[in-house]
């Protein structure tokens, strides 16, 4: 669940740069301009909620080597 | 008739020097450092003593950036280099080439062995130094579990990137088997699905509590490692021989931390003037297309059924509506800066870069990327750091 979300974060961010590139196209029509702006915004509020809430998350995993000197 | 031998000063001065920087072109000298100074040059220049009798030495930054420690007043040293005199001044000096802790002896001789060897077989080499992933979603670390410097590093990745998930190796950084445990943590990391950094590191401590980081079987992990790696030890002075083979070296295990991560501040700003950019170019886009539905009205309105021309203007009107609502939302930041947003990405603001010298050319309200983009018979504008200059128009 995590994870997924993480990776929404970095996909987001990359699919805001295409829409800002998109949208510098003067040759596009209404319809698409407004789908495009109305999906950055969605996108931008989604990223900045997301990093309101985030907690860190560590896992951690077992050193064999470890263990064999600590015991 | 002219008395035999008169010198001049400057013929003296020139036998002395020739005398001396032959006789004395390598010798190696002990003894201790004062009036050390770190010139903002880069080289150094000290009186190295001992009870009888000091010497000035000047190192060059081309041989002291080599010197792994950092040399301060009192402290025994060995030198290596050659005398130089200076007719101007009628003095002389050791031009240093190589300088040793003489303290610390036997490790510090163990340090520079290893680290020769190293270095002849490539580990240092800068073309395998790779690059960071700009926003990781899973760093590991391998350190110790109990240590000040896993605080640290959570503690800084909290702050700055919470979306990231870590994944710790402990390991043991000091005493004996302690750099077996730091290579295998690495090893583990490589194996483990989706990391995409590894950092390694520990807090302060002596040269001896830092050593794990400087033996052979550390070294050789960190040069395996498929994931790129970080080496964060100890504090802005130590050095570790994992610092030169890592990827990239970092002051601190927080630097290290830092360096991975994007600031969380950073990308919230440049979010939000991404929104105000958005709307700023949504708004320039349909007030032209209202221009042109009006002139298209006004022309040719009379051959045009009169409810096309009434539904095309009402989409107009909505859209408008739409975006003034969204505007309404973000009048705070109707600044707009699209390109905030990568900048912010890389790790660092723009402001940072500018400080640096660069400047951004805009035109329009928009980032000009290329010269031939640029259109220099208009006016555009320069952004320096700190002011902004307004260019009426340019000649190519």
């Amino acid at each position: 669940m995590g994870k997924s979300k993480e990776t929404k974060f970095r996909d987001k961010i990359s699919r805001l740069e295409e829409i800002a590139s998109s949208l510098e196209d003067t040759t596009l029509d209404l319809e698409d301009a407004l789908k495009l702006y109305e999906e950055g915004m969605i996108l931008a509020k989604e990223c900045t909620e997301q990093l309101k809430g985030a907690e860190l998350k560590i896992t951690e995993l077992k050193n064999k080597l470890l263990n064999d000197i600590a015991n | 008739m002219p008395e035999p031998n008169i010198l001049t000063v400057a013929r003296l001065t020139y036998e002395i020097k020739n005398l001396l920087e032959d006789s004395f072109d390598d010798v190696i000298v002990t003894g201790e450092l004062s009036n050390f100074k770190d010139h903002y040059s880069g080289h150094w220049y000290f009186t190295l003593k001992d009870a009888d009798a000091q010497i000035s030495c000047s190192m060059w930054s081309s041989n002291n950036k080599k010197v792994f420690f950092k040399p301060q007043d009192g402290m025994k040293v060995i030198v290596r280099g050659k005398i130089t005199v200076y007719p101007p001044r009628g003095n002389y000096q050791i031009d240093v080439r190589e300088m040793r802790n003489a303290g610390v002896g036997d490790l510090q001789m163990a340090f520079e062995a290893l680290k020769q060897k190293l270095m002849s077989e490539g580990l240092f080499e800068q073309s395998r130094k790779r690059k960071l992933p700009k926003i990781p979603q899973k760093i590991g670390i391998v350190t110790s579990r109990d240590g000040a410097a896993l605080r640290d590093m959570t503690a800084a990745a909290q702050r700055r990137f919470p979306l990231i998930e870590i994944v710790l190796v402990p390991a043991k950084v000091q005493g004996a088997g302690a750099a077996e445990t730091i290579a295998e943590g690495i090893r583990i990391l490589n194996q483990t699905e989706g990391v995409e950094v590894i950092i390694i590191g520990r807090g302060g401590g002596s040269l001896e509590d830092l050593w794990p980081f400087n033996e052979e079987v550390t070294a050789r992990a960190v040069y395996n490692s498929e994931i790129p790696v970080i080496s964060g030890v100890g504090h802005e002075v130590d050095f570790t021989i994992s610092d030169f083979v890592a990827d990239v070296r970092a002051a601190t295990p927080t630097a290290a931390m830092e360096l991975i991560t994007p600031d969380q501040s950073d990308i919230r700003a440049a979010l939000n003037e991404f929104s105000a950019g958005l709307t700023g170019t949504m708004e320039d886009y349909i007030k032209q297309q209202r221009d042109v539905a009006d002139s298209f009205l006004k022309s040719a309105g009379a051959r045009v059924p009169a409810d096309l021309i009434r539904f095309s203007t009402q989409r107009l009107d909505y859209a408008l509506y739409k975006l003034n609502q969204s505007m309404e939302n973000n009048r705070n930041s109707l600044r707009s800066k699209l390109e905030q947003l990568t900048a912010a990405i890389s790790h660092g603001d723009i402001n940072r870069t500018l400080r640096r010298g660069f400047a951004i050319v805009r035109q329009e309200g928009r980032i000009v990327k290329s010269g031939a983009a640029l259109n220099a018979a208009e006016e555009f504008e320069i952004n320096f750091h700190d002011k902004t200059i307004g260019i009426k128009s340019g000649k190519e």
